[in-house]
């Protein structure tokens, strides 16, 4: 048999790499799997989108910083290979913030989650919109808190159970995006993991872009947030995903699934502002005369 | 031979920024707090003139957490506080010992608890510096008690911090912080500075928490190609998280004895008169220089008193104090708070020593002739 119709396993690397083709286990930590993430989870194809993405911009893995915070999200970044920093919970954009300022040469990426981003951590992500320093936030929004048990989360869709809300969700949620771009982010992008095609064109737009760009992927939790609202498992969920989806004559998309209310995909906004390192940089020098 | 040093009139948080820019500090991210504002303001003016970076965070907490993503990036990272910050910043001061981020953070004490007395000089916070994050750490936290000691030990706290991989605490109290004084600014070829050990060698040898014969594993640079995982988990050699007991157990040691087994290197104390002394006064910051009047003055009255003042306030110089101990019938501690260091005191103590506390917690500093009352008490008993 040749190798073209002999599937590796997922822990095999493969023995040439393939140039220009992207193939996931060239920026896989392979000796970590099986990795830990439930079955049907999204964030799987969150991160294979991300790498794919990282793939076609032509990073330098060495030149790779990937951040992430606490939660389901947060394990993600062991799993790449690359500089990979799992920080405490709802701090890696202000941890970023710091690498970036240092290192303004290296590709800084933050992996979050919707507890991560916008509860514990939602002034850290007001003010790095506000600044625009050059960091890309990718937050997987899964509407629950997964890793602890799948408590209520600022994103949890009204009337949904959750085990800190055993009468039904009565709190309005966040929208991510219009919250990232009130406060400055300029570019700001939501995708549906179905989507992968469009998700990794999104992330690639987004850490291409100059300033600080926020990717929401609308991702799913099967194992404690599906099952107990009855959503079915990973297949109904994705298939309830792919229903959906309401494509839009401006090329954008509309997703509702499981959720209240319409969530439009694809690139929301976007600006053209001074990035924060280099215009203080730039400044300084001015100032100083140098 | 030395140059003369430049002379120069410095507030002690004035002192301290310049200290860290001769260290090599090259990130300062911080939050507005009193009394320790000045620290931020003056690193904002030059840090840029030397090519760093200075932000002032959204908060105390993110603050904490970029100086920790700078010194990750490979920069020398600082961040200055007072204690309702410091309280905030602890989960992160934890993260640095578990990941080993070299970084310093300086706290200029002011009375608590809480908002407490944001303007009043206290030591209330030598328990919270020891002890402030949660879970079994090391700590090394110095405590100047001049204007020209926060210049030196400000850059001691980054040279250590970089030798032993671990976050430093620089703490003193309000008093000291905003006292004007003439300090001796030594020049640049004439101040020692330490840089961390890099890694070095194949990536595929390295693993990130592998450490040499001194306890201590070299740093990856990100862009060295060693492409290496940071995690507050307890982690293994690798940098992986683990939870098999036999693991957790020695990697969580090794990083209680980078510090325990380096005792000699970093304990650092002054003595004063304590040769022949039969009363033992310990005090530290303001409160040593309130000391050492007092000390002059029962000495000329013929009181066998000296002072141990801690410059290292943890890991406390243990051994020095038990020698001196054994000799003392009498050990005072003088400390700005309701009694914190006599707890440890009292642990180091020969049974049947005398061990009392000079405290004061109303935003005053404890004056020599409150001190000198209470040894003339003791040489008369």
């Amino acid at each position: 048999m040749s190798d073209a119709v002999m599937p590796l396993k997922l822990t095999e690397k493969p023995a040439h790499k393939t140039t220009g083709q992207f193939e996931i286990r060239d920026y896989l930590r392979l000796d970590l799997f099986p990795h830990f993430l439930c079955p049907g989870c999204g964030h799987g194809i969150a991160l294979r989108a991300l790498l794919w993405a990282i793939h076609d911009l032509d990073i330098e893995k060495d030149q790779l910083a990937v951040v992430s915070g606490i939660g389901c999200s947060g394990r993600l970044s062991a799993y790449i290979d690359a500089n990979t920093f799992h920080t405490t919970h709802g701090r890696p954009i202000a941890f970023a913030t710091g690498l970036k300022l240092a290192r303004p040469d290296l590709h800084v990426i933050v992996i979050t989650g919707d507890g991560d981003c916008l509860a514990i951590g939602g002034n850290h992500l007001i003010h790095a919109a506000r600044r625009n320093l050059d960091i890309t936030c990718i937050m997987l929004n899964n509407e629950v808190y997964g890793m602890t048990g799948g408590q209520v989360s600022p994103t949890t869709s009204l009337d949904r159970f959750t085990t800190t809300t055993p009468m039904g969700n009565q709190e309005p949620g966040f929208d991510a995006c219009a919250l990232a771009k009130g406060a400055g982010a300029t570019f700001v992008g939501r995708e549906v993991t179905l989507q992968t095609t469009a998700l990794k064109n999104l992330m690639q737009e987004g850490i291409a872009h100059q300033g600080f760009s926020f990717v929401e992927v609308i991702s799913d939790c099967t194992e404690v947030y599906g099952r107990k609202n009855d959503l079915g498992s990973s297949p109904e969920m994705v298939l309830s995903q792919k229903r959906s989806i309401l494509p839009k004559f401006d090329g954008t998309a509309v997703d509702k699934p499981f959720r209240a209310g319409d969530w439009e995909t694809g690139v929301l906004s976007r600006e053209d502002r001074p990035e924060y390192y280099a215009a203080y940089r730039a400044h300084c020098h001015r100032v100083l005369g140098k | 031979m030395s140059e003369i040093p430049q002379r120069q009139s410095l507030q002690g948080n004035q002192a301290c920024a310049l200290g860290a820019i001769a260290a090599g500090c090259r990130l300062f991210a911080g939050y507005p707090i009193t009394p320790s504002s000045e620290i931020a303001e003056r690193m904002s003016k030059e840090l840029p003139a030397v090519d760093g970076v200075f932000i002032q965070m959204e908060d105390e907490i993110a603050s904490m957490a970029a100086c920790l993503g700078g010194s990750m990036g490979g920069v020398k990272s600082m961040t200055a506080t007072s204690g309702p910050g410091f309280s905030l910043k602890q989960e992160n001061i934890g993260y640095g010992i578990q990941a080993e981020v070299p970084c310093v953070v300086i706290n200029v004490m002011r009375g608590g608890p809480s908002t407490g007395m944001p303007t009043r000089p206290a030591q209330g916070d030598v328990m919270q510096a020891r002890w402030g994050t949660h879970g079994d750490h090391p700590i090394i936290v110095l405590t100047p008690a001049s204007v020209q000691e926060i210049y030196q030990q400000t850059i001691q706290a980054f040279n250590f911090s970089e030798t032993y991989r671990i976050p430093v605490v620089v703490l003193y109290d309000e008093a000291i912080g905003h006292l004007i004084d003439t300090v001796d600014l030594p020049h640049a070829k004439d101040i020692e500075t330490t840089e961390r050990k890099w890694a070095s060698g194949p990536a595929s040898d390295y693993l990130p928490y592998q450490a040499d014969e001194d306890g201590i594993p070299p740093m990856p640079l990100p862009g060295d190609g060693y492409r290496t995982h940071t995690t507050g988990l307890t982690h293994l050699e690798n940098g992986f998280p683990t939870q098999v007991p036999a693991d957790v157990t020695r990697v969580t040691s090794r990083l209680l004895d980078k510090i325990e087994n380096h005792r000699d290197a970093i304990e650092q104390y002054e003595l004063i008169s304590c040769e022949d002394a039969e009363i033992l006064l310990v005090a530290f910051g303001i409160t040593a220089r309130s000391s050492e009047r007092a000390i002059n003055i029962a000495r000329e009255k013929g009181i066998k008193v000296g002072l141990l003042r801690p410059v290292t306030l943890w890991p406390f110089p243990e051994k020095v104090f038990k020698q001196l101990a054994e000799r003392a019938k009498h050990v005072l501690v003088a400390e700005m708070n309701a009694g914190q260091l006599i707890l440890e005191i009292e642990r180091l103590c020969p049974s049947g020593t005398m061990v009392s506390g000079i405290n004061k917690f109303d935003g005053e500093s404890i004056q020599p002739d409150e001190i000198l009352s209470r040894i003339e008490e003791c040489g008369h008993e």
